[in-house]
């Protein structure tokens, strides 16, 4: 295989991790060693830290459509997340125990619904199709008059499946309406979605929506955690009263500041950003299915119903994990959803639920796009990536049609 | 591919002399990118061998096959070659494997069928612990291609058969029990599970009860 004189670093892994952006960094800053007063503190080093995280508050409101004191922050998504579904499920538990969500739901959703599963809370997950999408009317079938939550990821992380948010919202305002009651509450882990769709929460008639900085250009470890004023949910940690008692803990100033610029860059940004990098998940998908033979795309077809960012593929007859180590060897970052790189050792629980099989699942690659990437990404990746496909191939014995090995004398 | 990056080391350190994170050991690494006996395309056709196995299945994550040819005479594997789907560390320990078998003029079978996953890991310098399953396949194969050539040389006493033991804790399924309902006729997993009367074995134990139905019914039924 030809070997590059110079290995160049293309990151095609976004929807793990973004970048922090210049810019993020820059009004960060001050807020480490100079600005770095508590913010519950009186004095003027207090009071400083104190504007700037009401400052990011409104930003971030605004941009929402929301009320600054909807705004709570956290330590990240995964955070947000267990706030928004345990919070919910203590606080409304005498007013039922069902909820209902989405097998390809993040692990961060999964988890504290398993925890509520334990504690007597009944689960409700409504299949998905093949692309990964859910219809509004399946949603609103599985709402029972018990039902005290519904919880629906904005946008897939694994094939960029964009699930009808505001269609839900719609479906849960009737069924509250005809049936005189406040629930069920809606919730929307839109982590994936922040730097690419419109958040407006009046649109997607969502009451608590997760969002993280990790993921848009911003800090890691800080999130938010959109709460409808009137929605009563109880703190998952305790400690000094922060956010109006909602979130204990010192606030991250930086952080915070940080997140507001990023979301306020990722939402001004997001119709040209996401025609660009629509235009290079098109053209690598087009590279791939005309160079590499025995290709599949995972999930919703290149359009409006797909992150723009997003290309899920499956290389048959090859394993994920052996396809990112020798990426890796030529400077490719990307990820895959085999088990061979999950400590369950179970592939893909997303491509499972589409009703993908385990080898399908076993051989998917996720390429995810961003900012700082540029067609010459795609053709330095072209270059290598065919006869990557084919070395992996020539290993394998489960190779079809004219070069299957004879496996019997 | 990168040709001798990298000299051996002995430990599977997760991180490289430049710092990056690597999550293989040096060993691990030159025989995923450079792996020896491994059957090329156009090469089975010229290959000559008398046994082969095969074990496991992409559902599972791992298959392997492997092509042994073998000196009646003396018994030692003269030449072999193999092909694996499956992750770095199963491509590795299958390359590590073949060079195993293959060096000093050749393994004698019966030595070949002493082979365990542990000698692989260690010649292979380690491998972090959530990989060490992908490595268990190599001598698995390596015994079905042996009693591949016990059969068809009419040796069927030398069949290598391992002791019972649990593949599936939870519906308490033992080997034994696997090799008695591929004798009452079941060929696949769901014909087991119908035979033996248990729910659906768990994901993890899929591959390994799969793996136990061909090989009996290899052993029993093959030609």
């Amino acid at each position: 295989m030809p070997r590059p004189k110079t290995i160049k670093k293309i990151y095609l892994d976004h929807a793990a991790t973004t970048p922090v952006d210049k810019r993020v960094l820059a009004v960060m800053k001050p807020y480490f060693s100079e600005k770095f007063g508590n913010p519950s503190a009186l004095y003027g080093l207090g009071r400083e830290a104190k504007s700037a995280i009401d400052g990011a508050r409104k930003t971030i409101a605004a941009l929402m459509h929301a009320l600054p004191e909807n705004v709570i922050f956290t330590a990240g998504g995964s955070e947000a997340n267990n706030m928004a579904i345990i919070g919910v499920a203590r606080s409304h538990a005498s007013k039922g125990k069902h909820i209902v969500s989405l097998s390809i739901e993040h692990h961060a959703v999964l988890r504290p619904l398993e925890e509520l599963a334990k504690e007597g809370f009944e689960i409700t997950y409504v299949p998905v199709d093949k692309n990964g999408l859910v219809s509004a009317e399946a949603i609103a079938r599985a709402i029972r008059k018990d039902t005290i939550l519904v919880t629906i990821m904005f946008a897939n992380n694994e094939m960029g499946a964009i699930e009808p948010i505001a269609d839900i919202g719609r479906e849960i305002l009737k069924f509250r309406k005809a049936n005189n009651t406040i629930y069920p509450l809606f919730h929307t882990d839109a982590c994936q979605a922040a730097g690419y769709l419109d958040l407006d929460v009046e649109k997607s008639h969502v009451d608590l929506m997760s969002i993280n900085g990790g993921k848009i250009y911003g800090p890691k470890g800080v999130g938010m955690l959109y709460i409808r004023r009137g929605v009563n949910i109880k703190p998952i940690i305790f400690g000094g009263g922060q956010e109006k008692n909602r979130r204990a803990g010192t606030e991250n100033t930086a952080g915070i500041v940080g997140l507001a610029e990023a979301f306020k860059i990722a939402q001004a940004q997001k119709e040209k950003e996401s025609a660009r990098e629509r235009e290079l998940t098109k053209y690598l998908w087009k590279q791939i299915s005309e160079k590499i033979p025995d290709t599949k795309l995972n999930g919703p077809e290149i359009g409006d119903a797909r992150l723009p960012n997003n290309l899920n593929v499956t290389f048959m007859n090859i394993e994920g994990e052996a396809m990112l180590l020798y990426m890796d060897e030529y400077g490719i970052m990307c990820s895959t959803g085999s088990a061979c790189t999950s400590d369950s050792l179970e592939p893909s629980h997303v491509l499972r639920a589409m009703g993908m099989s385990y080898e399908m699942a076993h051989g998917s690659i996720r390429f995810t796009f961003g900012r700082s990437n540029a067609k010459a990404d795609i053709g330095y990746l072209m270059k290598y990536l065919p006869a990557i496909v084919t070395t992996l191939r020539e290993i394998s014995p489960v190779n079809s049609g004219a070069k299957h090995a004879r496996y019997k004398k | 591919m990168p040709k001798k990056i990298i000299k051996k080391t002995k430990t599977a350190d997760v991180r490289g002399k430049d710092g990056q994170s690597w999550l293989y050991s040096d060993i691990v690494k030159e025989h995923f990118f450079n792996p020896k006996n491994f059957m090329r395309y156009e090469e089975e056709k010229k290959f000559k061998f008398n046994a082969s196995g095969r074990v496991g299945s992409p559902a599972c994550g791992d298959e392997m096959v492997i092509w042994l040819q073998i000196n009646p005479k003396t018994e030692k594997i003269k030449d072999c070659r193999w092909r694996t789907f499956g992750c770095g560390s199963a491509i590795a320990s299958t390359s590590v494997m073949s060079e195993m078998i293959k060096e000093k003029g050749g393994m004698k079978i019966d030595d070949a069928l002493k082979i365990t996953p542990k000698d692989i890991l260690e010649r292979l310098g380690g491998l972090p612990d959530r990989k060490i399953h992908c490595s268990v396949l190599g001598d698995k194969a390596l015994q079905a291609a042996i009693n591949d050539y016990f059969r068809s040389t009419g040796q069927h006493k030398r069949i290598f058969v391992s002791g019972a033991k649990v593949v599936d804790k939870d519906l308490n399924i033992t080997d034994h029990d696997i090799e008695e309902a591929v004798l009452e006729g079941a060929q696949t997993i769901e014909d087991v599970q119908k035979k033996l009367k248990v729910g659906a074995a768990k994901p993890e134990s899929r591959a390994a009860i799969e793996e136990l139905v061909r090989y009996y019914f290899e052993k029993y039924f093959g030609n």
